[in-house]
């Protein structure tokens, strides 16, 4: 069945069975990448992408759920606010090791910020606590978030 | 260290770093590159073992491109270790140029002219990159400067002692002249290579020692960075399989009448022991494998538990073992001793669950096989291939890309061997990649080990006594077979030989089980995941036993460990060891001296009523030598302990009926972000050689966690992962 689906800010219409996971359609359809896949199972957060802004795991989601929403990637959630102050705090803090999960914990991060401009640890444990680093870099993304969110006004 | 004497070019980590002038040796060869630059090549052995050999084998490719781009092909690759940051740091520190200079390229496979010099074979692991690069790199860095100020004082007509190195120029100051080493390069080429050349004083090092920036990072961040994963050819299909969920198990018999019908599914793929569904995308992959009927002959594991395993392993260690160490007269002291201790110890089978699941793609074509995957060993995989295929190697091109997490998991080739056995069955490139549930359930495990016991003390409550027999899995005999030698190899003693501590009498055996039906391989910190759990527990129990506080206990017997006595202060120091702690909290110490590195943890855990263990804090105080990136050395140390707690907290891969019990991250957890703990790391200054620094984090952090739990509830935890059973709080 074709479905027609809105990912960073591009329609692409695409011909796959509605129970098609968001995950294979961006990486194996899209050819996009950087969305990755942990687990399949939402246990890991590796494949979060942002639908109408909220943090979302692509892999239980499936296409005939998306509609009109609009799908945000790792690819273009630099060009956000929010998106833009996590990288550079990503950057500045040398968060990532093998780099695998770190899309995954920007998209939880990013969303984070944007709806909660200045989180304290609870507010952080709540939302990274889906996304696992096996390389264990959870001490850096809890200083890089706070980091960004010094520069929120 | 644990591999240093398999290779014949040991790394000696007392010797202290030299700034002595350096003979030339055999190691190196200059020419003109390709493009008209200067290419170095290397030997990243060590002198002594170059010499010997008499024959010049480089495994390494520094070229200086005639824009000045410096570019080092060479053996390692980053898996998040921070290596491709590092090693360019040696090489950048003495030939006078910005870091962003240096670019590292992937070596292609090739197992003779890019083998580890700790290892013999092409391979990234043992937390041994630094220390195999440490002094060829600088020295490599330290000829070609001198052979670029030769060539720009040549042009000018000028003694190259009024020259100098800065930033990528040769630099004359009494005549302000000045050239880049891009113009230089080629000229370079035809000096012959220096004799001596002087290496910089530690003291001088303007690079190393500093906190450098990961080049790997800006890609990781936005999307762009390439892992295995990611690699897609024109025309790929997705495949994901079935492997028979028995060890050593056979298809019988597979109906693929409804995965065939699934949108998107194009093949279905048969071998002996798996099935695979071969795919648009993997969503039509993963629904046509769940709509397949597949019937298994389990084979002769089919009732195998962990049990069996666990109950052979002890039958072993009744037995004598091959003796890996041997100091005085255990059975004498013990006699003579006025207290026994004696204890039983066990740690599980364990995954790796890197991030990035098992995954190889592969396009077999008539006349050849190209294979993209993520490797810490390319050159095996290539081999793999050529295998599976029969081709010969020069028609199998294996490209390498970023790990997802190695851990030890990428040294294996099984994955690949596997890819290749489906792609023969497909026309065009295909792209098997496992399901997390296939990641855990077919990954190759840390071993089970069961340890046997026995110490004496004196009557001031001190050992006179230790002795220790265990049994398990030797990876190295299976990995790298020449390692294995009369009963024994150096991985599976690690950390249970030459302890830190003066033990007047030691008796230590290894007697090596093969368990059947499960496939082992190395885990991060490996032998020393086991060993040193066992040691510095056991360790623990006999400061109990003698009443004594386990740091002072420790710090008696380190009268000939200086360096190992004060990493175990400071740790002490900065943990406020000693201070009083809420009911049910407690600290635990562990110290360690293995892959070349001085280590002692002290881990702070409290234990809720229902036994539930939470790490709060842990200090870490390290001498790995001089550390070339600071901050490298803090992220592998939070990142191996995070590993580490989890292993301890919640690692296990249990058999039941022949198959892995556990499937996903919900019966494999992980340390999630709001179970981890504050972790200080305290690094030791000094100008010893390197050491390894990948993988002691993790070894460390298991026995202070158990000793933790031990002084918060008197309860003594000889097996892993934690029952939190035992720990609840009597009513």
């Amino acid at each position: 069945m074709a479905f027609s689906i809105k990912v960073n800010g591009n329609t692409h219409n695409v011909d796959v069975d509605g129970d098609t996971p968001l995950l294979w359609v961006l990486r194996d359809v899209l050819g996009m990448t950087g969305t990755k896949f942990g687990c399949g199972m939402a246990l890991c957060g590796a494949c979060t992408v942002h639908i109408d802004g909220a943090p979302t795991r692509s892999c239980i989601t499936s296409i005939d759920r998306i509609g009109d929403s609009e799908v945000k990637t790792i690819e273009v959630i630099g060009a956000t606010a929010a998106g833009a102050k996590i990288q550079k705090a990503w950057l500045d803090r040398e968060v990532p090791q093998c780099g695998y999960c770190q899309s995954g914990q920007i998209m939880s991060a990013a969303a984070l910020l944007t709806s909660n401009p200045h989180p304290n640890d609870t507010d952080i444990d709540d939302a990274m606590s889906g996304n696992i680093c096996r390389c264990g870099t959870y001490a850096r993304i809890r200083e890089a978030i706070k980091q960004a969110a010094e520069t929120n006004g | 260290m644990i591999l240093d004497h398999i290779a014949s070019c040991a790394n000696r980590p007392h010797q202290p770093v030299s700034d002595n002038a350096l003979s030339r040796r055999n190691f190196l060869r200059a020419g003109a590159a390709a493009g008209g630059g200067l290419i170095l090549s290397l030997s990243f052995a060590n002198g002594e073992a170059e010499a010997a050999a008499n024959d010049f084998a480089p495994n390494a490719f520094i070229s200086v491109g005639t824009d000045g781009q410096i570019v080092l092909t060479m053996p390692y690759v980053e898996m998040g270790q921070g290596t491709y940051t590092s090693i360019p740091m040696l090489i950048a520190e003495e030939l006078e140029v910005d870091l962003k200079r240096v670019r590292l390229e992937h070596a292609p496979p090739n197992e003779k002219l890019y083998a580890n010099p700790l290892l013999g074979v092409q391979a990234t692991g043992n937390s041994n990159a630094i220390r195999g690069a440490w002094q060829p790199l600088r020295e490599a860095g330290a000829v070609a400067r001198t052979m670029l100020m030769a060539a720009a004082a040549k042009r000018w007509n000028v003694d190259p002692a009024s020259c100098r190195a800065q930033s990528g120029e040769v630099l004359h100051p009494p005549t302000g002249r000045r050239s880049t080493y891009g113009e230089l390069a080629a000229d370079a080429a035809r000096v012959p290579i220096p004799e001596n050349v002087a290496l910089k004083r530690p003291q001088d090092f303007k690079l190393i020692g500093t906190p450098a920036k990961r080049l790997d990072t800006p890609a990781k961040v936005n999307g762009t960075a390439v892992y295995g994963i990611d690699v897609r050819p024109p025309g790929v299909k997705i495949a994901t399989l079935a492997q028979s969920p028995v060890f050593g198990g056979r298809v019988k018999s597979v109906d693929d009448t409804a995965a065939k019908a699934v949108k998107g599914v194009r093949q279905i793929v048969r071998l002996n022991d798996a099935v695979a569904v071969v795919a648009d995308h993997m969503g039509a992959a993963k629904k046509g494998l769940a709509a397949l009927a597949i019937a298994w002959d389990d084979g002769p594991h089919a009732k195998l538990s962990t049990a069996d395993i666990a109950s052979e392993l002890e039958q072993a260690t009744l037995k004598s073992g091959a003796v890996a160490q041997n100091i005085g007269d255990v059975d004498k002291a013990l006699a003579s001793a006025v207290t026994k201790v004696d204890a039983i110890y066990q740690v599980p089978f364990l995954a790796h669950a890197t991030m990035e699941p098992m995954n190889c793609t592969v396009h077999v074509h008539p006349d050849g096989c190209e294979v993209w995957v993520g490797s810490q060993a390319i050159a095996r995989c290539q081999a793999a291939a050529a295998k599976v295929t029969g081709l010969p190697l020069d028609k199998v091109v294996a490209h390498n890309h970023l790990i997802g997490g190695g851990f030890g998991r990428r040294l294996e080739s099984d994955g690949v061997a596997r890819a290749v056995e489906i792609a023969k069955q497909v026309d065009g490139p295909v792209k098997v990649v496992w399901t997390r549930e296939e990641d855990i359930q077919h990954d190759m495990y840390r071993p089970y080990w069961f340890d046997r016991l026995t110490a004496g003390l004196d009557e001031k409550g001190m050992p006179v006594a230790w002795s220790n027999r265990y049994a398990g899995s030797s990876v190295i005999a299976r990995w790298l077979p020449p390692g294995f030698k009369n009963g024994l190899d150096p991985d599976s003693t690690e950390g249970a030989t030459n302890l830190v501590y003066a033990l007047p009498n030691l008796h230590v055996e290894y007697v090596r089980v093969e368990p059947p039906g499960i496939p082992t391989a190395f885990w991060r910190s490996v032998g020393p995941s086991h060993n040193v759990f066992v040691t510095e527990s056991f360790m623990d129990e006999l400061a109990a036993a003698a009443k004594q506080d386990a740091v002072a206990y420790r710090r008696a017997l380190l009268k000939q460990s200086p360096r190992a006595k004060a990493v175990l202060e400071l740790a002490a120091e900065k943990a406020g060891w000693g201070r009083p702690l809420p009911q049910r909290a407690g600290r635990g110490v562990s110290l360690q001296f293995v892959f070349g590195t001085y280590m002692a943890q002290v881990a702070e855990v409290e234990v809720a009523k229902d036994g539930t263990v939470r790490v709060r804090r842990v200090v870490c105080a390290v001498d790995c030598g001089i550390p070339v990136n600071p901050d490298t050395i803090r992220a592998q140390i939070q990142s191996a302990i995070i590993f580490g707690i989890t292993a301890a907290l919640y690692g296990e891969i249990a058999l039941k009926n022949g198959r892995v019990e556990q499937t996903n991250f919900d019966s494999y957890q992980m340390l999630h972000m709001n179970e981890a703990p504050a972790i200080e790391v305290h690094i030791v200054q000094n100008f010893e050689q390197p050491g390894g620094m990948g993988e002691c984090g993790t070894s460390a952090i298991v026995p202070a966690v158990a000793n933790a739990i031990f002084a918060a509830t008197g309860k003594r935890l000889r097996k892993m992962p934690v029952d939190i059973s035992v720990l609840k709080q009597p009513v």
